[in-house]
């Protein structure tokens, strides 16, 4: 088990390096010279020589990728072609609002997806069953960047409640937990919450209804153990695997909120993404994809780990 | 005679039985009873059909319009559904705009079912370090949230069909490949695998005869479960602007340029996304029923 557990963590040292270069390789799949994209296209020779120089895209491909993993490691991403200034600050606070987003999105998702999927799983093969069932098909097939659309219509445009985009009043990029934030944050996070909350339900409907026709229930049914006792056993058998569904969509909303981001206008990674793509801002596309796949190659390792830790059924050498 | 026996052994064992045509007689009827399945099938079927004749039944041409006719709401004589911020029949640009949402979604799941598939099998048949070699490059990819990966693919790669479809090819490859590679690894070691190699027969025919009847089916489904997903991503990346560029109308593109009517005319605005939904939404449902009905395990 102790040897599992070293061992996984070791190889995040391979798996790393080599997301860091396919995140380098990016901008060497495009068509055509990468200085294309970092100048305008009268610029004189000379000039471009220089850039060339200054970004070292005269050297061979593995020195620049090597030039690149040490800068990076030592925290420098590199400088926005566009902004003239670096990555890194940019990342952070982008990150940290993405963060945000996510954990509200996911933690609905999986507050929705526990309840949805219980009911059903409880009362499996009824009518129950099928609507909640039906709704976990619906919320995980939804394309999310439309349902964001039409919240707005509701509550934006119709209903005039909720704002509709931003991270704050007047365009504010510090975040803080009150209403006048907060307000700004449902939305988006609602909007977020359905792919996980369709999994989820997914989840624990099948776990749930597996559990309770178990051999153990039964017996404790017939020892007649109260109705809240046997929920507790059905909880903690289904609890490591429910952990891993949702810690895994956690990582998949960090890095795929890009659309959400996109219909809220909600300042964090994906717009960043966004932006960074039609300004052929190469630097910062490919540090923020290193980061987040880093995030979700961390968040996968935890997850592994806390399901080996707490599920006393899995035993891996 | 004949007929209720076969029935009766599929009955007994949904797994692949002695007689060939049982299994999939069983499938079918599970699939006639799943009420579920046959709807939603049903509506692909219509949508497919649509979509392929959109030239006959489409009123107008896909960038037909002018800008005095824009915004008209659904059930103006003559716009069916409306027009867009351009004028633009609605209806003849969903029916047109299915064809690029349909194609994007779908081809990619085909090449990587294809493309994952056959590397899977490889590295489950062959083991040792064929088998290492493509699932530890699998893993790599892995490493990305697969809308990350594939955004951040076509945008380095730029706008476009061909490099939408190559970037959610690449996000796809890498679960076909685990799927195949663990159902072939179980099937290698069952006994008449092993009583083939034993009696001499060679790896291509093995894999032929003995492995791929048994693990396309598995694959095959697992597939399936994909085109929902495709379809949403496809029309994302061109929600984006990084799938199929204007006029050309495709579902995600039109919802991005509808953004700007959602003050005015709220319910076109949302028709495109509806499309998609449903779409999606039908495919995912067919895909658990054919799961279901074919007593895959995944």
């Amino acid at each position: 088990m102790l040897y599992y557990i070293l061992r996984r963590i070791i190889y995040i040292i391979p798996i790393s390096l080599a997301v860091s270069l396919v995140c380098f390789m990016l901008v060497h799949i495009a068509p055509g010279d990468p200085i294309d994209a970092m100048v305008q296209p009268d610029t004189p020779q000379e000039v471009i020589d220089r850039v060339r120089q200054e970004y070292g895209l005269d050297r061979p491909l593995p020195v620049q990728f090597g030039v690149w993993l040490l800068k990076v490691v030592q925290g420098d991403f590199g400088t926005s072609l566009i902004k003239g200034r670096p990555v890194l600050p940019d990342l952070i606070s982008a990150s940290s609002a993405t963060f945000i987003l996510a954990c509200t999105g996911g933690l609905l998702g999986f507050l929705i997806g526990c309840v949805f999927g219980g009911i059903a799983g409880v009362y499996r093969g009824t009518w129950i069953d099928r609507v909640f069932l039906g709704s976990a098909v619906a919320g995980v097939s939804v394309p999310h960047y439309w349902l964001g659309m039409v919240m707005v219509i509701i509550f934006s445009v119709n209903l005039n409640l909720l704002p509709a985009m931003g991270a704050g009043p007047g365009g504010s990029t510090e975040w803080a937990w009150d209403w006048e934030h907060i307000r700004y944050l449902i939305l988006p996070s609602l909007t977020l919450c359905v792919i996980p909350a369709g999994l989820v339900t997914r989840t624990v409907r099948g776990l749930v209804s597996d559990i309770m026709s178990q051999d153990y229930i039964t017996t404790l049914r017939g020892k007649g153990l109260r109705r809240s006792g046997i929920v507790w056993h059905v909880v903690q058998n289904a609890a490591p695997t429910v952990l891993a569904v949702i810690g895994l969509q956690l990582a998949n909303l960090m890095g795929g909120s890009i659309l959400v981001e996109t219909v809220f206008a909600w300042p964090g990674t994906g717009m960043m993404l966004n932006t960074a793509i039609f300004q052929r801002d190469i630097p910062v596309l490919q540090a923020t994809t290193l980061v987040l796949a880093l995030f979700f190659v961390v968040l996968n390792l935890l997850v592994d780990l806390v399901q080996t830790t707490i599920d006393p059924r899995i035993s891996r050498r | 005679m004949s007929t209720t026996y076969s029935n009766e052994l599929a009955a007994a064992a949904p797994a692949r039985v002695r007689r060939e045509d049982s299994y999939w007689r069983g499938v079918g009827r599970r699939l006639l009873r799943d009420k579920a399945t046959l709807i939603c099938g049903s509506i692909l079927i219509v949508m497919a059909l649509l979509i392929l004749f959109a030239p006959l039944i489409a009123p107008y041409g896909p960038t037909d319009g002018g800008i005095a006719r824009r915004l008209k709401p659904v059930g103006t004589p003559g716009h069916l559904l409306g027009t867009d911020e351009l004028g633009r029949d609605m209806l003849s640009r969903l029916l047109y705009g299915g064809r690029y949402s349909w194609f994007v979604g779908i081809t990619p799941v085909v090449l990587a079912f294809a493309i994952g598939g056959a590397l899977g099998i490889i590295a489950g048949f062959a083991g040792g370090k064929v088998n290492m070699l493509i699932m530890r490059v699998t893993d790599v990819f892995y490493a990305f949230p697969s809308v990350l990966l594939a955004v951040a693919v076509s945008g380095a790669l730029g706008a476009g069909i061909m490099n939408a479809i190559m970037s959610l090819t690449i996000v796809f490859i890498p679960p076909i490949i685990r799927v195949a590679e663990s159902v072939t690894t179980g099937v290698r070691n069952l006994d008449y695998a092993e009583a083939a190699r034993a009696t001499g027969a060679g790896s291509p025919s093995i894999i032929l005869v003995h492995v791929l009847p048994n693990v396309l089916g598995p694959i095959f489904v697992y597939a399936t479960s994909l085109v929902g997903v495709s379809m949403i991503v496809a029309s994302g990346l061109s929600f984006l602007g990084l799938g199929i560029k204007p006029p050309d109308p495709e579902w995600g593109l039109m919802l991005n340029t509808l953004r700007t009517a959602i003050y005015t005319q709220p319910l076109i605005a949302t028709l495109p996304g509806m499309c998609i939904f449903l779409t999606s939404m039908c495919f995912n449902f067919v895909s658990d029923g054919l799961r279901t009905a074919m007593d895959v395990r995944a």
